[in-house]
């Protein structure tokens, strides 16, 4: 699913990556808690939260996150945005809750970076 | 604190300053040490794992120490992150690292963090591991990431072209 | 009408406590971790989904009204947690699935039934 397409299923607005919305994302992952995020998500996905503080943006910078999709249409401080911007990492605003983004995003075929904690631990320990 | 010595200096990449409470700049220190392992052709996978731990350490001095320090060191075959910090440090370190278990305030819960996850996380992401805590003093951690041989430094790779 | 039952059934969750309860009707869904959004945004009726376990997320459920609550990602919630759950009447449920692929599941479910 390419980032244009989205920003559309989310009417979302782009507020770092005019540039990168050819970009393609096949797998999300949704949280708010970043240790959750550093624990299991996996690089090249889409991060679905509603944390708007710099954190969130050097989280997704740790682990090679293709993009971040804030939710519940929060507004991002300008340090957020300028951190984005440094880091080169999307920015999408959707006013839509985390339910309703995840599950938009599923229906139109994206799935989960990971399906079960289990699994993935199994194939981490492999 | 009893604690197994650091590495050699010669291998020292960078030290970073923390102070507590100040959340402004959290995650900083992952990103610069995730730089600089970049330029140093270090694998992605190790590159990420170690992003990981010194995100969750950075945040953890942050969340309960005055201040503290972040080392971090590229050796031929691993990536080492020290840590050590005056605070509060850890009552019973066998339960600090079960998942769920926290002593966080909100102010951190709505951070993100202060889930239980972060000492879990740590040891999850490193081949090696060592924390010692002084109740009232504080905590030294040390992590280490494997580099598996499929690291050459950029500058052997240099030498050779 | 979609009830919790049908959602523990279809997707294969697991209740821990208040099973008596699961024939109540899920209207909507909230997903998050941060107790204040959830304070401030969340419906009555709605299954809360969270990876949160500590015991404030029953008193948040209750006070909401939701329908019940599944933590996701293989955490366990605390013995506290389930207690008060039990004396709330708040449905715990728990599933290995990660936030996206629960949430999703539950919103086809839910938009099946239009």
């Amino acid at each position: 699913m390419k980032l244009s397409e989205i920003r559309k299923i989310l009417d979302a607005r782009v507020v770092v990556g005019e540039d990168k919305l050819d970009l393609e994302i096949k797998t999300a992952f949704s949280a708010d808690l970043m240790s959750d995020v550093l624990a299991f998500a996996r690089a090249g996905c889409l991060l679905i939260t509603g944390l708007s503080n710099p954190q969130a943006v050097r989280t997704a910078y740790a682990l090679d996150i293709a993009a971040i999709c804030v939710c519940r249409g929060k507004t991002l401080s300008a340090k957020f945005i300028e951190i984005a911007r440094e880091l080169k990492i999307p920015i999408l605003v959707t006013d839509y809750i985390m339910f309703e983004t995840s599950g938009r995003l599923f229906r139109e075929g994206m799935t989960g970076c990971i399906r079960e904690v289990a699994i993935e631990e199994k194939s981490r320990a492999q | 604190m009893k604690k197994s010595p650091a590495p050699s200096e010669v291998y020292l990449e960078g030290v970073f300053q923390l102070r507590g409470r100040d959340f402004v700049d959290a995650g900083l220190v992952s990103s610069r040490i995730k730089n600089s392992l970049k330029n140093k052709g270090v694998p992605e996978d190790t590159i990420r794992k170690i992003a990981v731990i010194a995100f969750e350490t950075e945040i953890n001095i942050i969340s309960y120490a005055k201040e503290g320090t972040i080392s971090f060191y590229l050796l031929p075959d691993r990536v080492v992150i020290e840590a050590e910090d005056s605070g509060e440090g850890i009552e019973n370190i066998e339960m600090a690292l079960q998942e769920g278990f926290s002593t966080a305030d909100d102010s951190i819960r709505e951070m993100g963090f202060g889930a239980g996850m972060g000492l879990p996380n740590i040891r999850k992401f490193s081949d090696d591991f060592e924390i010692v805590s002084e109740p009232g003093r504080g905590t030294y951690l040390k992590s280490s990431v494997m580099l598996n041989g499929n690291y050459r430094a950029k500058d052997d790779q240099d030498d050779n072209a | 009408m979609t009830t919790l039952e049908t959602i523990v059934e279809t997707l294969g969750l697991k209740c821990k406590c208040c099973w008596e309860k699961l024939k109540t009707e899920v209207k909507g869904g909230y997903a998050g971790d941060l107790l204040s959004d959830v304070m401030a945004n969340s419906k009555e009726h709605d299954v809360w989904v969270t990876r949160q376990v500590h015991q404030n997320i029953v008193a948040v459920a209750s006070l909401k009204e939701h329908a019940g609550i599944i933590i996701v990602q293989g955490a366990q919630p605390d013995s506290d947690t389930l207690a008060k759950a039990q004396k709330e009447g708040i449905p715990v449920i728990v599933t290995e699935l990660s936030e996206f692929e629960v949430v999703g599941r539950i919103y086809k479910l839910l938009h099946e039934q239009d």
